[in-house]
C-alpha cells in the first residue's frame, strides 16, 4: 500500500480528477507554481494553464466565478489559500452556491470544490489561522469535510469534486506534510464517519489534526485502564450522527473535541444531537474541548495553549469518566 | 429611433413590451388584495429589455438581479408560471421556492436572479469563463442597476472580464437620473462619487458607453455591437441605459399612481392624467416607442388596441392561474437543498 504525505494525497486526487474529467478545471491564487505549499506543483505544467488558473486576488469574484462556471458545464475547484479569506466570498458562497439548486426549484446544479487550508500552527497569527467550519455548517446547502488522514484526503477531495453539490474541503496545515497509507484506488464517502480506536468506556469525537491528539490521549487513558472510541466524523456536514450514537449508546459518555473556538462550534452541535437520542443511556455530562473564546495568538507558546492539548482531552475524559486524578504510576 | 431591424420584428417587440407592462400593472393590483412579498416592477424600462434581449440567443445566458419581471418574459418565459412564481404556487417556475427576486427559467438561459446588489456580476463572468475554456460560441449577459456598482464585486468581476477578455455584456439599467433632485422620502438611489458610470469601466479598456434606454435603435445598436465582440473573442463590453424611474417604482412598495398605461395616450395627449403628463408625454419609452412605430406606419391604431387587449387577457389569465394554482405542501420546503 503507498504510503503519502497528506499534501500529495490532495494533489494525486486533483490530479486523478483532472485525467478523468476533462470539465475540471483550478482556480486560485498562485496555482501555477503550486501555492504556498506546493498542493498544486505540477498540475499547470500536465494540463495547462487553462485548467490551472492563476486567478486575481478577489475571492469573492473567484468563488462566483466558479459557481456560474458550474451552471455552464464545468467543475470548478477554487483554492482559498487560507480559510480565513473564505471571509471575502461569504455572499456568492453563502447567498448564491449554497442556495441556486433550492431556490431555482431544483432546476440548477452547483458541482462545487473550495479547498481551503486552516489551522493554528506555525505561528501565522489570528488571520491565517483559524477553524470556521461551524460557520459552514450553519448554511443549508453546503456540505462540509475535513479529513484527518492523506487516505482520506483524497478519497474525500475525489468525492467532493465528483459531489453536484458545493463541498468545502478543509485541509489542515498541520497534516500536510504528515504520512500515511493511501490504498490504491480508495473511495471515501462524504457523509461516513471513521472509527479511529475502539473502546468501551468514553467516545472521543475529534476532527482535524486533533484526531491524533485524540488517539494520543487515548493511549495514555489506557494505561491507567480507560478505553476511548476514538470517532473522525471526517464530514462535518452531512455529519455520521448515528455512528457517534451507537458509540455513546455502548460507552454512556462523550467528550468533543475540536480546534475551533469552543463558543458556538461543531462541539455544541454534537453534543445536543447526542444527548436528544441517546440522553437515557449517558452517564456524565457531555463535555466539549475547543480553543478559548480568543483570535489565534502568533506567539508559539500562546498558540500552543491556544489549540486544545492531549493533556487536555485526557483530562476531559477523566473528568467523564468519574477518574480526574491522574493515577500514580 | 428604431432598430434597423424588419417590420415584424420591431412590432413583436412591442407586443413584448406591452405584455410586461400588463404582466406589472396586474401584479401591482394583485398585490392590494394578496400578499406577496417585496417586488420590484420593470414598468419605464421595457425599451432597455426588449430590443437588448432580442439579439441573444439559444445557449446565452443572462443574469439579472431584483428588476426581472421583464427580462424572463422578454426571453418567453411563461408568465402564468411567474406570476404563480410571486404568489408562492407550487406551479410557478421555482416551484415556490424563488419568488420575485429570484425567478429562474433555466430553458430560457435565466439560471438565476440575484437579490444581492452587485451578487450576479460574478456568476455572470464565471458562465462567460466556461463558454470561453469549453470553446462554445456563447456570450454571458448581466443586468443590473446603478446601485450595483458601489459594491466591491463590481471591480473584481470587471477586472477579470477584462483580463481574460471574456464574452460577458455588463448591461446597467440606470434609473436613477433623478435621484440628484430626489426629495426627501424618496426611494434613496445610487451613492457613487464618480461623475459618470461609464467612468468605472474606461481604466479596464472595456468599451463602455451611456445611451438613452428609451431609445430602441441605440439600445439595439450597441447590443448588438457588444455580442457581436462577444461571439468574436473580443471580450466584455459595458452598456449604461439611462431610463426615467417611474413614478409608480419611487415609493418602496411600487403603486400604480399613474394608473394604467393606455396605448391610446400615444395618439391623444388629452387623455393623460395631467399630473402625469412628463411621465406619458416623454418618459415613458415604452409609448415612445409606439408612437415611432405609428410614425413609421408598422402598426395602425386599431391593431395597437387589439395587440393591447389580447396581452391584458393573457396577464388576466396568468393571474387567474396564479390564483387558482395551489400552494406547495409544507413538506416541500425541505426539498432540494441538495442535488
Amino acid at each position: 500500500m503507498p504510503e503519502m504525505r497528506y499534501v500529495d494525497a490532495i494533489r494525486t486526487a486533483l490530479d486523478q480528477a483532472m485525467q478523468t474529467d476533462p470539465s475540471v478545471v483550478l482556480l486560485g491564487e498562485d496555482l501555477t507554481v503550486g501555492g504556498p505549499f506546493g498542493v498544486t506543483r505540477g498540475l499547470a505544467e500536465r494540463y495547462g494553464e487553462w485548467r490551472v488558473r492563476n486567478t486575481p486576488i478577489s475571492e469573492g469574484t473567484v468563488v462566483g466565478l466558479a459557481v456560474g462556471a458550474a451552471l455552464a458545464g464545468l467543475r470548478p475547484v477554487v483554492e482559498i489559500m487560507f480559510v480565513d479569506f473564505l471571509t471575502l466570498a461569504m455572499d456568492q458562497l453563502v447567498n448564491h452556491a449554497a442556495k441556486l439548486h433550492y431556490m431555482s426549484g431544483g432546476q440548477l446544479r452547483v458541482p462545487l470544490t473550495i479547498r481551503a487550508q486552516y489551522g493554528a500552527v506555525g505561528g501565522f497569527g489570528a488571520h491565517h489561522s483559524q477553524s470556521l467550519e461551524a460557520w459552514l455548517v450553519h448554511v443549508p446547502g453546503l456540505k462540509v469535510v475535513a479529513p484527518a488522514t492523506p487516505a482520506d484526503a483524497k478519497g474525500l477531495l475525489e468525492a467532493a469534486i465528483g459531489d453536484d453539490n458545493p463541498v468545502i474541503f478543509l485541509e489542515h496545515r498541520g497534516l500536510y506534510f504528515g504520512r500515511g497509507e493511501v490504498p490504491d484506488g480508495i473511495e471515501v464517502p462524504i457523509g461516513r464517519a471513521a472509527i479511529r480506536r475502539q473502546g468501551d468506556d468514553v467516545t472521543i469525537v475529534a476532527i482535524g489534526r486533533l484526531v491524533g491528539s485524540a488517539l494520543e490521549a487515548a493511549a495514555a487513558l489506557a494505561a491507567d485502564g480507560i478505553e476511548a472510541q476514538v470517532i473522525d466524523p471526517r464530514s462535518l456536514l452531512p455529519l455520521d450522527l448515528p455512528a457517534i450514537v451507537e458509540s455513546v449508546r455502548r460507552t454512556g459518555r462523550l467528550v468533543v473535541v475540536h480546534e475551533a473556538v469552543e463558543m458556538g462550534g461543531m462541539g455544541g452541535e454534537i453534543a445536543a444531537s447526542v444527548q436528544a437520542q441517546a440522553h437515557d443511556v449517558l452517564r456524565a455530562p457531555i463535555v466539549r474541548v475547543g480553543a478559548p473564546f480568543a483570535p489565534v495568538p502568533a506567539a508559539p507558546e500562546l498558540e500552543q495553549a491556544f489549540v486544545p492539548s492531549v493533556e487536555r482531552i485526557a483530562a476531559a475524559v477523566r473528568r467523564v469518566t468519574g477518574r480526574p486524578t491522574v493515577a500514580t504510576h | 429611433m428604431l432598430p434597423d431591424l424588419p417590420a415584424e420584428r420591431l412590432v413583436a417587440q412591442l407586443q413584448t413590451m406591452l405584455r410586461i407592462r400588463r404582466f406589472e400593472e396586474e401584479l401591482i393590483r394583485l398585490a392590494d388584495d394578496h400578499a406577496v412579498g417585496h417586488f420590484h416592477v420593470y414598468i419605464g424600462q421595457e425599451v432597455t429589455g426588449v430590443p437588448a434581449l432580442a439579439l441573444l440567443e439559444d445557449g446565452d445566458v443572462a443574469y439579472t438581479t431584483h428588476r426581472n419581471h421583464g427580462h424572463l418574459i422578454a426571453r418567453g418565459a411563461d408568465p402564468a408560471r411567474l406570476m404563480a412564481e410571486i404568489l408562492g404556487k407550487a406551479t410557478g417556475t421555482n416551484r415556490g421556492k424563488g419568488g420575485t427576486l429570484h425567478l429562474a427559467s433555466a430553458e430560457h438561459g435565466f439560471p438565476t436572479t440575484s437579490a444581492s446588489v452587485g451578487g450576479p456580476l460574478p456568476i455572470a463572468v464565471g458562465s462567460a469563463f466556461a463558454f470561453k475554456e469549453l470553446g462554445r460560441d456563447r456570450v454571458s449577459v448581466c443586468l443590473f442597476g446603478d446601485g450595483a456598482l458601489e459594491e466591491g464585486a463590481w471591480h473584481e468581476a470587471v477586472n477579470i472580464a477584462a483580463y481574460r477578455s471574456l464574452p460577458v455584456i455588463f448591461l446597467c439599467e440606470n434609473n436613477s437620473l433623478e435621484a440628484l433632485g430626489q426629495k426627501a422620502n424618496e426611494y434613496p438611489s445610487s451613492t457613487l462619487a464618480v461623475r459618470r458610470l461609464t467612468d468605472l469601466v474606461r481604466p479596464f479598456s472595456v468599451p463602455a458607453v451611456a445611451i438613452d434606454g428609451s431609445d430602441a435603435a441605440a439600445v439595439h445598436g450597441q447590443m448588438k455591437k457588444a455580442v457581436r465582440r462577444a461571439r468574436r473573442g473580443g471580450g466584455p463590453s459595458f452598456i449604461e441605459t439611462w431610463t426615467v424611474r417611474w413614478p409608480g417604482s419611487r415609493p418602496i412598495w411600487p403603486a400604480l399612481v399613474t394608473g394604467e398605461t393606455d396605448v391610446a395616450y400615444a395618439w391623444d395627449e388629452g387623455r393623460m392624467p395631467d399630473e402625469h403628463r412628463d411621465w406619458f408625454g416623454t418618459q415613458d419609452g415604452l409609448l415612445r416607442f409606439l408612437r415611432e412605430l405609428l410614425e413609421a406606419g408598422h402598426v395602425d391604431r386599431a391593431w395597437v388596441q387589439a395587440i393591447d387587449g389580447e396581452a391584458r387577457s393573457e396577464m388576466a389569465s396568468a393571474v387567474r392561474y396564479a390564483l387558482d394554482s395551489p400552494y406547495p405542501v409544507p413538506e416541500e420546503a425541505l426539498e432540494d437543498v441538495f442535488a
